[in-house]
């Protein structure tokens, strides 16, 4: 067991290393450049390797060393308050809420499409369609334009970020929902039939336990994509707080170990929501006997 | 389902013309609506027709009424009810026809939701015009086509921009990269195993914050967004294309062994074709990220021109019907899109039991 999964580790470990290395490579050549234009400036010859060592603590790099971001992220997280307009834990914080308020709306929107979906023809046919083409439509650019309409409607703080973050989720969880719902085979159907089971019962009893894994698979989905529907939401309000705006006030000035860090927080909430739900999923499907083991 | 729309149809209609509606339109779905009522067993699609030519008929009128003075009263909305009540139950007859035609079924499935979506456009443009709604909460579709057909210069620039330029390239780039590298790395279980969860966990990741760098790398113009939709499109495709190069069953693979084929003949004649459902599948969840990952970048930096950028501008001055119009022209473009490579993947898939059924 333990072997099998240190197996399993090490080509993930080792392909994460070199990813590493590359990044370290990359920041060195393209951080390069710069420091010779400043040894040029300066018209003091610098040895190769002193430029090459400078690359990795340049206050403005191209591309910022790792060992930067990750100093960046200590010194905004650890030893910042947390209620600290510069901690990244409060930016974060922000993105969070904003992303589970709507991931939460999504979800119930989607299984309320499902259900309804599900239960009516006219509106199978009808109402499918369009809920997919809506996905087609790039819904992050019309991002600016709800957050700003629902400001003027008197609408503000977490909800229209997490209108935006709703609308990205509620099309997984609707689609993946609707096809748990459909998942029993017809004997099952007929078997409930069998009991004078009302279709109430037989959604209780069969289609919305049946439903579950497929519920939870795209609720993964769900949730990743509604932080990104919190970050980008973040953007048209002016920087003003949570990671969005910590990428946007870092492209304003040119603070790429910023927009590094916001970016790599960014990774890690998405990561850790998507593990987390993950495991909800694991837990719920293990105590409905959906899955052994 | 039918008798009681029909019957709220009815109600509605004689509601209408007692509180001083348009009588005439409020009459005349009346009728309809009895008559589909009492005659419903004779021919769905007959009952269907007249109902729905009905609804559209009184939501023509209704909207011709729309901006007369003192015509929107209670009875106006009691008329609006009943056309929507007509063409709901007009809908449900549609779809519970029951036939074996195969052509017919096809028509029936684009003929529904197309009218769907039309009823989506008349009650929109009767609420915004019918309570007078700030046009810049919500301006009505009549005012966002007319900014459609008066500023198609300035659509099709930004369109040249950002779709014809940002996202296809980088589409182009993304995509291939993907497919490319994933037949590399094939060819290493050890890669193989090492790279497909880390893409799988990047595919998860919220990849458009990368946009802001690449603005600052490959300055304002085109490249950049093309570079955040390569980044945002390769990993999918990745990962879909190595699992789907080890979709071919064990037998399948055996029996290009006893025809002695090489590596290369029997990745051409028999996974890569294994693999193009799940291809398809990248190929489609990309065309909409490459989209979002084009627009959005737009926010961070553009020359003067672009879909993201007028988005982002236009708002800010509050001309929010050329932000409709932009929006219509990605909707349209991001439908398109999906659709073709749908066909694609009905022509190149033919064998496949999801394609075949």
């Amino acid at each position: 067991m333990v072997s099998r999964h240190v197996s399993a580790m090490m080509p993930v470990a080792v392909v994460s290393l070199a990813i590493i290395v590359l990044w370290y490579v990359g920041a060195a050549m393209l951080n390069l450049a710069w420091e010779k234009s400043v040894a040029q400036r300066n018209d003091t010859p610098v040895s190769t390797i002193q430029m090459l060592r400078n690359t990795m603590h340049q206050e403005r790099p191209v591309l910022p060393s790792p060992h930067q971001v990750v100093q960046e992220i200590i010194d905004t997280t650890i030893k910042k308050k947390i209620t600290s307009k510069r901690s990244l834990i409060y930016h974060a914080g922000i993105t969070l809420s904003s992303s589970m308020l709507g991931f939460a709306m999504g979800t119930l929107l989607g299984i309320v499409l499902a259900v309804i979906i599900v239960y009516n023809d006219a509106l199978n046919k009808s109402l499918l369609p369009w809920i997919i083409a809506s996905q087609t439509i790039p819904i992050l650019a019309i991002a600016p334009m709800i957050i700003v309409v629902l400001n003027a409607v008197g609408i503000q703080g977490l909800l229209p970020k997490a209108f935006i973050s709703m609308y990205l989720s509620f099309f997984p969880v609707a689609v993946g929902m609707v096809k748990g719902l459909n998942s029993p085979s017809s004997s099952y159907l007929d078997l409930m039939r069998t009991y004078n089971a009302s279709s109430w019962q037989t959604f209780i009893k069969l289609r919305l336990p049946t439903s579950l894994p497929f519920l939870f698979t795209s609720m993964k989905v769900a949730v990743a994509i509604s932080v990104v529907g919190a970050i980008v939401a973040e953007l048209p309000t002016g920087a003003v707080a949570g990671l969005g705006a910590r990428l946007l006030a870092g492209s304003y000035y040119g603070q790429t170990v910023q927009i590094w860090s916001a970016l790599v927080v960014a990774s890690i909430l998405a990561a850790l929501l998507v593990v987390v739900v993950g495991l909800l999923g694991d837990w719920v499907n293990r105590r409905m006997g959906l899955v052994r083991g | 389902m039918e008798r009681i729309l029909f019957t709220g149809a009815s109600v509605f209609s004689v509601l209408g013309v007692l509180l001083q509606g348009p009588w005439q339109t409020g009459i005349a779905m009346l009728a309809v609506a009895l008559i589909a009522f009492l005659q419903l067993k004779r021919s769905r699609l007959l009952a269907a027709i007249a109902t729905g030519g009905m609804a559209l008929v009184a939501a023509n009128s209704l909207i011709g009424l729309v901006d007369e003075a003192g015509a929107v009263n209670a009875g106006f909305w009691c008329l609006v009810v009943a056309a929507w009540l007509l063409a709901w139950g007009s809908v449900e007859q549609l779809s519970a026809i029951r036939t074996l035609s195969k052509i017919y079924r096809t028509v029936l499935g684009v003929v529904i939701p197309v009218l769907f979506g039309l009823w989506l456009l008349i009650l929109w443009e009767l609420l915004t015009r019918g309570l007078d709604v700030p046009q810049v909460l919500l301006p009505a579709p009549s005012q966002i086509s007319e900014r459609f057909m008066s500023s198609g210069s300035i659509l099709w620039a930004d369109f040249k921009q950002t779709f014809l330029r940002a996202v296809l390239i980088g589409y182009a780039i993304g995509c291939g990269a993907g497919f490319v590298v994933a037949v590399l790395i094939d060819r290493s279980p050890f890669l193989q195993r090492g790279l497909l969860p880390i893409g799988n966990l990047v595919s998860a990741l919220p990849i458009v914050g990368v946009a802001p760098i690449m603005v600052m790398w490959f300055g304002f113009d085109w490249p950049s967004k093309a570079a955040v939709v390569i980044i945002m499109t390769f990993f999918p495709m990745l990962v879909n294309t190595v699992s789907g190069l080890s979709a071919a069953q064990p037998m399948q693979h055996d029996l290009m062994k006893t025809y002695a084929a090489s590596y290369w003949q029997s990745l051409f004649k028999l996974r890569i074709p294994e693999a193009l459902p799940f291809i398809f599948n990248a190929l489609k969840i990309n065309s909409t990220l490459a989209m979002i990952g084009a627009i959005v970048a737009e926010f961070f930096g553009t020359p003067t021109v672009g879909m993201g950028f007028r988005i982002s501008t236009e708002v800010g001055r509050m001309n929010v019907d050329m932000v409709w119009a932009e929006i219509a022209v990605a909707a349209l473009a991001g439908s398109l899109f999906y659709g073709l490579i749908a066909l694609l993947e009905r022509i190149f898939t033919f064998w496949h039991p999801s394609v075949r059924s």
